[in-house]
């Protein structure tokens, strides 16, 4: 025989297996999960139509930039002074603001470029923002194009395994949609009870958790509020939740901390 | 028969855009009752120009608003075009952004809104809107449902709208091929006794053909 084969790069000897810090106790309760927590340190990503600056909701955004993807499939990202061109993107982060005041916001503006190339600019961004490293990316939005479902997964996946949690709306249309339907992502949906930290998680996926989405207010232009209702506004609310968990157990992996969000749902042991 | 020749035919047998408009306005009358709200729209992706159009109107401001564009990737019927995502808003005229550019198109300014996408298939054609429902208690799940439900239908109507424009578009570069389009509308047109001789002229010149 000769000499032994190289082990494959994704195998490690038993004396050699990093040593994780994390703790885990007897029951995972929403003091150990984010007591105290703040969000600080944590990076949040909002991946929508821009962020009003200085709106009194939302405070001090890190940075804004905007996407763009010419005919040629060139990608650019720019530093973005359009603020929000709907509103939506200014209540999402208002919305993150108001679970987790000490984590840092990041607009990534993919909306208003057109109808048309819209989904390049959606994975434009999303690449970017996963290439960037963020902690926590807020996607309330989704594509029903079939032919950006493969790269949408790989970016989704590439996310997952840097760390990256990307937290995503479910669509309540009967349509297929992405990425919302990728194991990757956490998928959340609405519930219509007013506290914030009521979230539920579903026994039936593809749509883990229900976040409060019905009827709230939330920041929008001109430094205002209006009331609003969608599933796009419960994901801000998860993104929240994640980003203080982050802030508290930095070294969670996506997949730990989806398991953290399952057992801290107020259907499981959120009471505790 | 190639592609072209059955477009040509079914161009000539398709009903007319009229008729599609009055099931898009039949729909957009119809979610205005249910909602019982003051004015439901219905605006149609563009694609070339890549922009919203308002199709249909009921309620406040009908008259004035079939044909406005609007810019297909701002505002929140853009934003709703791109994401795909269903959005309910009250209170809007606290947007002051808002506020001024829907006074300035179409002169009315409402208080609330829910916007919907029309979904058929994987395209996104275009955006379904209520507006200023009653505020007589808070928005419901149900109705977000409801709206689901009604945006599938308004779908199926853009759709059938969308695919009867593109065949007759098609046809206006074809003479050769519009002879058949017309021929087929003028027998959709006749009464029974000339329609039956037509098509026997019509079995002859087939005859003579193959």
């Amino acid at each position: 025989m000769g000499e032994p084969e190289e082990l494959p790069a994704w195998s490690v000897p038993s004396d050699a297996v990093e040593r994780i810090t994390t703790r885990w106790p007897d029951a995972v309760t929403r003091a150990w999960a984010w007591g105290d927590a703040t969000g600080a340190g944590v990076r949040v990503c909002i991946l929508d139509s821009g962020i009003e600056p200085e709106h009194p909701l939302v405070g001090e955004v890190q940075r804004s930039v905007v996407v763009s993807v010419d005919g040629d499939g060139a990608v650019t990202v720019a530093d973005d002074a359009e603020g929000d061109l709907c509103g939506h993107g200014t209540a999402c982060a208002g919305i993150v603001r108001s679970l987790a005041p000490g984590c840092e916001l990041t607009s990534v503006r993919v909306l208003g470029a057109g109808y048309t190339g819209s989904g390049e600019v959606l994975l434009a961004g999303l690449r970017w923002a996963v290439e960037a490293g963020f902690d926590v990316i807020n996607m309330s939005l989704s594509t029903t194009k079939r032919k950006f479902a493969e790269e949408l997964h790989e970016l989704a996946d590439d996310a997952y395994f840097k760390r990256t949690m990307l937290v995503a709306s479910a669509h309540n249309m009967p349509v297929e949609s992405y990425p919302w339907r990728f194991a990757s992502v956490v998928s959340v949906a609405s519930h219509g009870e007013d506290d914030p930290f009521v979230f539920y998680a579903n026994p039936s996926p593809p749509v883990e958790f229900f976040a409060r989405g019905v009827d709230l207010r939330v920041a929008w232009l001109g430094g205002a509020t209006i009331v609003s209702t969608g599933n796009s506004f419960a994901t801000p609310h998860i993104t929240g939740i994640c980003a203080l968990i982050r802030s508290k157990h930095p070294d969670l992996t996506p997949s730990e901390l989806k398991s953290v969000l399952y057992l801290t749902s107020s259907n499981v042991g959120g009471e505790r | 028969m190639t592609d072209d020749l059955r477009a040509a035919v079914a161009a000539g047998a398709l009903a007319s855009d009229d008729a599609h408009r009055a099931l898009l306005q039949a729909t957009v009358d119809v979610a205005r009752a249910i909602f019982g709200a003051r004015a439901a729209s219905i605006f149609l992706l563009d694609e070339e120009a890549d922009e919203l159009v308002f199709e249909a109107v009921s309620g406040e401001g009908a008259a004035e608003l079939v044909g406005t564009r609007l810019p297909s990737s701002t505002g929140v019927a853009g934003w709703v075009l791109v994401t795909r995502q269903p959005l309910v808003l009250d209170d809007v005229q606290s947007d002051p952004r808002f506020s001024r550019e829907t006074a300035e198109k179409t002169g009315y300014v409402p208080k609330g809104l829910m916007a919907v996408p029309l979904l058929h298939d994987e395209r996104s054609l275009g955006v379904l809107q209520v507006l200023d429902r009653p505020q007589r208690s808070r928005f419901s799940l149900e109705e977000m449902d409801l709206l689901g439900l009604f945006a599938a239908q308004a779908a199926v109507g853009l759709e059938l709208m969308r695919t009867a424009r593109i065949a007759r578009g098609a046809l206006e570069g074809k003479g050769e091929l519009a002879v058949l389009a017309r021929v087929a509308a003028a027998l959709e047109r006749l009464e029974d006794g000339r329609r039956e001789a037509g098509l026997r002229l019509l079995g002859e010149l087939e005859r003579v053909l193959t």
